[in-house]
Formats: structure tokens, C-alpha cells, sequence
């Protein structure tokens, strides 16, 4: 996979980010991604989290584009939306090019430098 | 999925010695490290500040320092804030000997750590837009470079 130069346009990873930075997000999304169609209910009960604060969560990341919900009877059965984590791994992907970069301007750097 | 850590190696025609100043040494630091400039007090506990040309400045913080085998700092990505442990990355250096050469290997960790605010995420997306492109930038010519 090649890093994307910018992140621009709707595919910016900012709204990813806010979801793989809470550690409570973080954990949700990937037992959604494990096990697909869970609700708030199910999602709490395997987390120390209350219904509440999981469906505010769920709620954040709807809006990040990282999982949708689908109506069923009383409850929503959420999933995740591929495309918007794939975004958000080319995110790292970046931070990884990032070092890359830098530590071969440390490599020119030492293989520049004269014995003091 | 996503992980918590990143990890990068390279192999360097120096001697350890000559990594540990381009590393350390502030007039080094403020070019691969930042792009205008930094400042290091090389100890345990000691600041280093980085700047960058339009980003302004980003702090960090040492933790350890074993000339001239590994070198570790926590930092806070695209604000100038005080390193905690909830807003900063640990980012630790080792070298080893590699024939006469040298094995730089680094690991970012704590990424999923931390724990920011959503508007000061968006801002931090923005600023590093450019980061990446000026950085990328750098290591295409430095690909260029190995292939002659």
C-alpha cells in the first residue's frame, strides 16, 4: 500500500483519529469489527463501560464514518465500515513514513560527519 | 489493526559514536527533527525543544540516555505542550554495531494512548498534513539517492 501523500478531502483521517486515540473507542470498534452486528447492549456488557457511555461512543464513531447502524427491532446492530479504518491504518502507515524519512536524514547526517 | 507501536531500522556507515551526535547534538536534531532549529539538555529529565518553520514549537521530554547505545524522549505530536503520559508518544532510539557500521532501530509507542481532545485532533490532523508531505518528500530523495 502506498501512503497518500494528503490526507485531503472527506478521506482526511482526523474523525479515524478521534476514535483510535480513546482507549474505551479503541476497544469498541475493534469488538464490533471481531464479532459485527452488536448493539449498545451486548457491547457493554463485555466492556466496564455503562449502556450510556457505550452508545455515546458508538455515537462518535457513527459520526467519524468508522461503523453505521442498522435498525432491528428495539436495538441498532452496528458494524464497521471498512473503508474508514482502512484510512485511518494509512494514517500510521504515514507516521511510519515519517521515521523512515527521519532516520535517513540521521543516516546522512552521521555519515557525513568528520572523526572529531 | 492499528498498533500502538511503530518500529523503523536503518543501517548507517558510521561508527556509533557518529549516530550518537547526529542524534543528540541540537544543530543536528533541528534538522532531521524539526526544520528550524532545536534545543536538547542531554540528561535524564531534560528538555528538548523542536521547532518547525510555520508549525511553531513541540516539546519533549528525556528519559533516558546511555551514550552511546540508546537515547529515549517522550514528545508531544504538532503542540507546544508539556509531555504527560496521556499526551506524548515514547519515542526510544538503540544502536548496536553492524560491521563497522551501525544498526539505528527506533519505537514510537503509545500511540492509542493518547488522549485528545476532538478539536485539538482536527487541529493536529491539519498541521501534520504538511509534516508528511515535506517528510515524504525527503525520504523520495533519499530513495533516489540509493538506487544510483
Amino acid at each position: 500500500m502506498t501512503p497518500r501523500l494528503r490526507p485531503g478531502g472527506q478521506s482526511a483521517p482526523d474523525d479515524a483519529l478521534v476514535a483510535m486515540t480513546d482507549p474505551t473507542r479503541w476497544r469498541l470498534l475493534n469488538l464490533v469489527a471481531a464479532h459485527g452486528e452488536e448493539t449498545a447492549t451486548t457491547l457493554a456488557a463485555q466492556l466496564p463501560v455503562s449502556r450510556p457511555a457505550v452508545a455515546r461512543h458508538l455515537s462518535i464513531l457513527g459520526r467519524a464514518g468508522l461503523v453505521s447502524g442498522r435498525r432491528s427491532g428495539r436495538e441498532v446492530r452496528y458494524h464497521v465500515r471498512p473503508q474508514r479504518l482502512e484510512q485511518a491504518a494509512q494514517w500510521v502507515t504515514q507516521l511510519a513514513s515519517e521515521w523512515d524519512a527521519r532516520l535517513a536524514a540521521i543516516k546522512r547526517i552521521a555519515e557525513s560527519l568528520e572523526d572529531a | 489493526m492499528i498498533p500502538d507501536r511503530i518500529e523503523r531500522e536503518i543501517r548507517i556507515a558510521a561508527s556509533m559514536e557518529r549516530v550518537w551526535t547526529a542524534l543528540t547534538e541540537a544543530k543536528h536534531l533541528g534538522t532531521w527533527f524539526g526544520d528550524a532549529g532545536a534545543t536538547i539538555d542531554l540528561r535524564p529529565g531534560g528538555a528538548i525543544t523542536l521547532t518547525w518553520k510555520g508549525h511553531g514549537t513541540t516539546r519533549a521530554r528525556i528519559e533516558r540516555v546511555e551514550a552511546p547505545r540508546l537515547f529515549s524522549f517522550r514528545w508531544v505530536r504538532g503542540r507546544d505542550e508539556e509531555p504527560e503520559p496521556d499526551n506524548s508518544t515514547l519515542v526510544e532510539f538503540t544502536l548496536t554495531p553492524d560491521g563497522s557500521g551501525t544498526l539505528l532501530r527506533t519505537v514510537e509507542s503509545g500511540i492509542r494512548g493518547l488522549e485528545m481532545a476532538e478539536a485539538e485532533l482536527r487541529e493536529y490532523a491539519r498541521l501534520n498534513d504538511g509534516g508528511w508531505t515535506f517528510e515524504l518528500g525527503e525520504l523520495t530523495a533519499y530513495l533516489a539517492g540509493m538506487s544510483e
